[in-house]
């Protein structure tokens, strides 16, 4: 870690925040997308027969 | 077209037309206001401009959802659409009545409540004049919000959500048009920027108002 | 062969999913690169210390933003006129980037401002107008939640993305002149562009092109999502 000084709180707190912002846009974008494939198999399996 | 405006005049003078609620909301905010921040006359005096503007502008998102909502419930709106005339026109007509009905009156309201307000003397022509220029591009905007969200059921929020950022410039530019005439500096240039604010609005939120009621009618 | 042939659903799925493994590790990469080098390689501001590495988060996701909002207006232009439903579902799947990008942006600029300025938030006309982008898509996202109709509510949000961005123009003129306007202009510009500095210059490119990156991957596996969705409701409405 290089030496933050005084502002460290502030680098590291934005820091944070984007990542948190980040990670959990791209955590629901998958998890949405998995569900859809899920739903969409479904749905054609259902079709299929 | 004609015929269309004169009718939805009648329609909001009647009783349950909601002619008299715009009004009693913009003197319920302009009260609520010293309730809020103090009965200090400097202090309102300051705030006046913004304060009477922005009860304005509530008082007009209120009485949106009424210029398309009614006739889309009872398949009115369906038989305008089809009839020979435009329907940016139909939008138009609309938007003008509820100008005459919510815009115009509060237009005037706003002189008896600046006292209320403290607000400075030579102020007054300049709210007048601003909210008389401003309020027709409200209605014209708003007009818009309520034809997006006229098939959506307790579409309200959602209305307000919608046309209160698109309010911003008219709210800007008329108020500081007020703040300044307060300060002594030239209120005109905001004046004429709000002028051509509601021009543009007048002549293209039609436009778009008739493409959101097609969407929604078909 | 046609750019428009990737209107066709079943053609964005294929060329999609082909795009998406190669996106994802130059992605990742970019980001870890961009970020790790500013954050380790990047020497302090003399005048804002260490805070200046909040740069290479709070530049690209404001860039995002912007952009984001006009990949909608293109994608619903498209649709308005060609009625490609891979187009509407795009500006769709873009939306929630782009506010999520806004909050970055708006969230790192506060966090940086408190130090640097002694405030968390101010009037300033660049915030504000930003401020005002966080509430287009928080409008037009709710307009896509409002309405059941696909096609209908597609028509109508792209309308609102269309007005939404003649008056966000609009706006940004407006908060101009109301700032500048009522006080003496605000003297807090954290927009010095360190860019010239090239020591900081090239690693915020790298994030730059990282966040491009994302924000391209993350539209893919939206719109992929949204196609998904409307398939699954149609073959439900026939097999019921």
């Amino acid at each position: 870690m290089p030496d933050l000084g005084k502002y460290a709180d502030t680098v590291i707190l934005a820091y944070v925040v984007s990542f948190v912002l980040l990670i959990g846009l791209s955590a629901i974008t998958w998890v949405q997308s998995r569900r859809a494939k899920r739903l969409l198999d479904a749905e054609e399996a259902r079709r299929g027969k | 077209m004609l015929a269309l405006f004169t009718r939805d005049l009648k329609l909001a003078f009647r009783s349950g037309g909601g002619f008299g609620l715009a009004l009693a909301f913009f003197l319920i905010v302009v009260m609520f206001v010293p309730f809020g921040v103090g009965s200090d006359l400097t202090l309102l005096a300051r705030i006046a401009p913004g304060i009477l503007w922005i009860g304005a502008l509530l008082a007009c998102l209120l009485s949106l959802d009424r210029i398309f909502q009614l006739d889309h419930e009872d398949g009115t709106l369906d038989v305008l659409a089809t009839s020979p005339l435009p329907l940016s026109g139909i939008t138009a007509a609309k938007a003008t009545a509820h100008w005459v009905t919510t815009g115009l009156p509060l237009t005037l309201a706003a002189i008896p409540l600046g006292y209320l307000l403290n607000l400075p003397e030579p102020a007054y022509i300049w709210l007048f004049a601003s909210l008389a220029i401003g309020t027709p591009a409200l209605s014209f905007i708003g007009a818009f919000g309520a034809a997006v969200t006229v098939g959506i059921k307790r579409g309200g929020l959602l209305l307000s959500l919608l046309v209160l950022p698109l309010y911003i410039p008219t709210l800007i530019f008329g108020a500081v048009s007020v703040i300044k005439s307060v300060d002594g500096l030239n209120p005109l240039p905001s004046l004429i920027l709000l002028a051509g604010l509601t021009l543009f609005s007048v002549v293209l939120m039609p436009f778009a108002s008739a493409l959101a009621l097609k969407a929604n009618l078909n | 062969m046609s750019f428009w042939e990737y209107a066709n659903p079943v053609k964005f799925m294929g060329l999609s999913g082909r795009l998406i493994p190669v996106l994802s590790v130059l992605t990742a990469l970019s980001l870890a690169v961009g970020i790790l080098w500013g954050f380790f390689g990047t020497p302090d501001d003399y005048k804002q210390g260490s805070t200046v590495k909040i740069i290479f988060l709070h530049v690209p996701s404001a860039m995002i933003a912007i952009n984001a909002w006009i990949m909608m207006m293109v994608t619903s232009l498209v649709w308005l006129i060609r009625r490609h439903h891979v187009s509407a579902l795009a500006a769709k799947a873009a939306a929630p980037i782009g506010l999520t990008m806004t909050l970055i942006a708006l969230g790192t600029g506060a966090i940086w401002g408190k130090p640097m300025w002694g405030t968390y938030w101010a009037w300033d006309p660049r915030l504000t107008s930003f401020m005002i982008l966080a509430v287009f898509y928080l409008g037009y996202i709710a307009l896509w939640n409002a309405i059941e109709d696909t096609d209908v509510a597609a028509d109508l949000t792209s309308i609102l993305c269309m007005v939404g961005s003649v008056f966000a123009l609009l706006s940004r003129y407006a908060v101009n002149f109301w700032n500048q306007g009522l006080h003496q202009g605000a003297s807090l510009s954290l927009d010095k562009e360190e860019h010239v500095d090239n020591a900081f210059y090239f690693p915020l490119l790298v994030c730059i092109a990282g966040f491009v990156l994302l924000f391209v991957i993350l539209v893919l596996i939206r719109t992929r999502t949204e196609i998904r969705l409307r398939r699954a409701a149609s073959l439900q409405a026939r097999n019921t």
